[in-house]
């Protein structure tokens, strides 16, 4: 918004040069925030490397040139890209030279008085003569309505200026300053933010140190060994679910934690909307599903393994798959697991289960024996059985309680446990969003609805009123029929 | 009542709602119809609505009484899952429609506005009626991630927000319209109760600057609660993208309207484009769309 006084001093090609530049570094801040939006767009319709991997493997598997070309330009990975970046930035640095030296300008301008009176009033909005006899009282009359209406008055040698609405520039610097505020926590957060995921049986304890996660990212800027030192044991794990729909209705996770290690465990809740928090970490239950228990013997009879194998869900039913590995048998055994919560049969799908709660538990084995291909120094994932080297040598439905000889040993299906995935999150810059979206709204309320307008008083022989309404927001000629209204009121007082 | 028959009761006051906008609409129908008069001794046709006001006034009377059974039915749907009822896009749809004729009869209350009744119980009956039958879930419990108090408040606003948009593009698509015909010469005689063009694109630009901070709060309020369920404020979530996209598109409206100054048919293009993101976003990315805003339940 111009400020009219300033530019009667530097001129009119000053006026021209200086509205030009305004202009253009607000267009420029907006073609970037529209281009911001453009950008975001893809990142929306291809799957995301963040979000959903697995849909991005299937791009590759499906037509690999393609997704390669797709991938050299960064559409699996849009809000991390150095395009994305670079708008992201730009319009951080647009903003700030559009919005600071406005803020000077306001800041200035709030102890000014309003703008001199203009020589030629009926140029204005809304311009109306009244008749008066007595012009002083007039003038007097006017300047108390304005005063009553709020108004910030000029007195000058027969006229007065008056302003109101300051507010809404102070609304609208505000909106935008926060919206710097909240860039700056987006910022802070990635640069300085740690982020990662691990795996829990019920009963295990877990230990905040960067090797205990099963994936940990941190920011460009946050060093290792700066994690909270606790140690979390699930000691419960339940869900509820809708007997109908099977939808899941209810999480809750019991903890027990030691906030330093060593100190007295304290229980904890963790729900899915009440995440466990120190400062600006928090622990967050993102997800959960079963492990079987299996004991393994060898051909003596000697056990070698005993324990959980943790299975991940596959659908909203929890038909969970996953991988048993014994590399300390000869020759090494493996076996391909579903674990059915509640298991069912039909021809067209085979084993499934039918509800997420463990009421009729089935384990599906298939038992593969070789090489288990964990020495080949490629890292392969836990849940799944590299069967390049191994031979299946049979399968088997196990109830609760069964035992599978599987020739080279056998297996017993023993029970089950709920395994949590926990999230943790340290995100030091979401103070800096959050307060920044709070001026921000509030900010914005504030310019949307308050009025800026001036209205000019000028006593000659007659009276002259006149006003102007900033960004043509309407109201000012109600305004100005009241004033018209109070003046000619004083005159009929005096017959 | 028990859940399943307020859940029943909500459905059958669902059906009484289509009933009585489907009567609004004929109303309003019979209203503009049978007002259009031969003027005598001319060829020309005029609007004469004092005949038909008793239409119109039936119109209005349905609308009202629609109005009050849909937030029965609402209220009732909400009751038997024991929670607020925008936990799907049936119970989103239903409220869509709630707040659309809600937003209708308020106008209607302080402005010279019965023209709308038509496209707006033809909205209401649309809408109503794809929700009963192709978006219908049985009334149930929420899955834990919606169990926070910030459900009411992220989704009335954007609910709320949704059904101001729609209205501001309605407006914006009548003020084109109406554009496209005085540019031909006079209004014809069915056109004469709108409004003029310059109070259509003042409304519309009104609507949008009273609703832009409530939209701007309906993404904040998702923000607050992602943090706590999902573990991170903000995530690229397609939904959440879309509504950027709209928050952006509608910044720009704003921008170009009160710094650049435009007016007019480019203005109005720019408001049914951002109202188009929106649209984009409910049907969509609701629908065919991934990602963790996935309660549509289709």
């Amino acid at each position: 918004m111009a400020n009219t006084e300033n530019s009667i001093d530097i001129g009119v090609v000053g006026l021209l040069r200086w509205g030009w530049r305004q202009l253009t570094s607000m267009r420029t801040a907006l073609i970037l925030l529209m281009l911001l939006g453009v950008a975001a767009i893809p990142g929306s319709l291809f799957p995301q490397r963040s979000q959903e991997p697995q849909k991005v493997d299937q791009y590759f598997a499906h037509d690999p040139s393609l997704a390669h070309w797709m991938d050299r330009l960064r559409l699996f990975n849009v809000y991390a890209s150095p395009w994305f970046s670079a708008i992201y930035l730009l319009l951080f640095i647009s903003l700030i030279g559009c919005v600071l030296p406005r803020t000077f300008t306001h800041l200035r301008a709030i102890g000014k008085k309003p703008p001199l009176t203009p020589k030629n009033l009926d140029r204005m909005e809304g311009h109306r003569i009244i008749a008066s006899a007595d012009t002083a009282a007039s003038f007097e009359l006017a300047r108390k309505w304005l005063k009553k209406n709020r108004y910030r008055l000029r007195i000058q040698d027969g006229s007065i200026s008056a302003e109101k609405g300051y507010l809404r520039e102070t609304g609208n610097l505000m909106f935008h300053l926060s919206l710097i505020l909240i860039l700056v926590g987006v910022a802070l957060g990635s640069l300085f933010g740690m982020k990662g995921e691990t795996i829990l049986n019920v009963g295990d304890r877990f230990i905040n140190t960067p090797t205990s996660y099963d994936t940990i990212t941190y920011g460009k800027f946050q060093g290792q060994g700066t994690l909270i030192p606790f140690a979390l044991t699930a000691t419960d794990f339940a869900a509820k679910y809708d007997p109908i729909t099977g939808q899941p209705t209810d999480y809750t996770l019991t903890t027990s934690v030691e906030n330093p290690i060593g100190s007295t465990p304290k229980k904890i809740i963790i729900k899915v909307n009440k995440p466990l928090t120190y400062g600006s970490t928090k622990i967050y239950l993102q997800a959960n599903g079963y492990s079987p228990i299996v004991t393994i013997r060898d051909k003596t009879g000697a056990v070698v393994f005993n324990g959980p194998t943790i299975f991940l869900p596959q659908d909203s039913d929890l038909t969970s798959v996953g991988a048993i590995k014994e590399p300390d048998m000869t020759p090494q055994i493996g076996f391909i697991g579903t674990f059915l919560p509640t298991a069912q049969m039909n021809m067209k799908r085979g084993g499934f289960s039918s509800y997420p709660e463990v009421l009729n538990p089935e384990l599906l084995l298939s038992a593969w024996k070789g090489n288990l291909g964990l020495d080949s120094g490629t890292p392969q994932s836990v849940y799944q059985l590299n069967t390049a080297a191994m031979k299946e040598i049979g399968i088997k439905a196990l109830l609760l309680g069964d035992t599978y000889n599987f020739g080279e040993g056998s297996i017993t299906f023993t029970g089950w446990k709920s395994w949590v995935n926990l999230q943790i999150v340290e995100d030091p810059g979401k103070m800096y969003a959050l307060f920044g979206a709070i001026f921000a709204i509030l900010g914005l309320l504030i310019s949307l609805f308050t009025r800026q307008r001036r209205i000019w008083v000028r006593v000659g022989s007659e009276i002259e009123i006149a006003g102007l309404a900033k960004n043509g927001i309407p109201g000012l000629d109600k305004e100005l029929e009241d004033l018209a209204r109070a003046l000619s009121g004083s005159k009929e007082e005096q017959k | 009542m028990n859940s399943i028959q307020l859940a029943t009761f909500s459905n059958h006051a669902i059906y009484a709602c289509l009933a009585i906008f489907a009567v609004a609409f004929v109303a309003h129908t019979i209203e503009v119809a049978w007002s259009v008069r031969n003027v005598p001794g001319q060829t020309k046709t005029e609007f004469e609505f004092t005949r038909t006001d008793r239409a119109g006034r039936i119109g209005t009377a349905m609308m009202i009484l629609g109005f009050l059974v849909l937030l029965i039915a609402v209220t009732a749907r909400g009751m038997s899952a024991h929670r607020v009822p925008w936990g799907n896009m049936y119970e989103f749809s239903i409220t869509g429609a709630l707040t659309l004729t809600g937003a209708y009869l308020f106008a209607l209350a302080k402005y010279k506005l019965r023209w709308l009744g038509l496209p707006v119980s033809l909205a209401t009956l649309l809408t109503l009626g794809t929700a009963i039958t192709v978006l219908y879930r049985p009334s149930e419990q929420l899955v834990p991630a919606l169990k926070s108090p910030w459900l009411a408040l992220h989704v009335s606003a954007a609910i709320i927000s949704g059904g101001v948009f729609l209205v501001a593009n309605l407006v914006a698509a009548t003020y084109l319209w109406m554009d496209a015909i005085e540019k031909k010469g006079p209004r014809p005689t069915w056109a004469a109760k709108i409004p003029s063009l310059e109070s259509l694109d003042q409304l519309s630009y009104r609507l949008i600057a009273f609703v832009f901070p409530l939209w701007t709060f309906a993404i904040i309020a998702g923000a607050i609660w992602a943090e706590s369920a999902w573990g991170k404020y903000w995530g690229w979530d397609p939904k959440e993208t879309w509504a950027f996209i709209t928050w952006v598109a509608y910044a720009a409206y704003l921008h170009a309207r009160v710094t650049v100054g435009w007016r007019g048919k480019r203005a109005a293009w720019l408001c049914i484009f951002a109202g188009s993101t929106f649209l984009f976003n409910y049907i969509y990315i609701n629908i065919w769309g991934t990602g963790l805003h996935t309660y549509s339940g289709l």
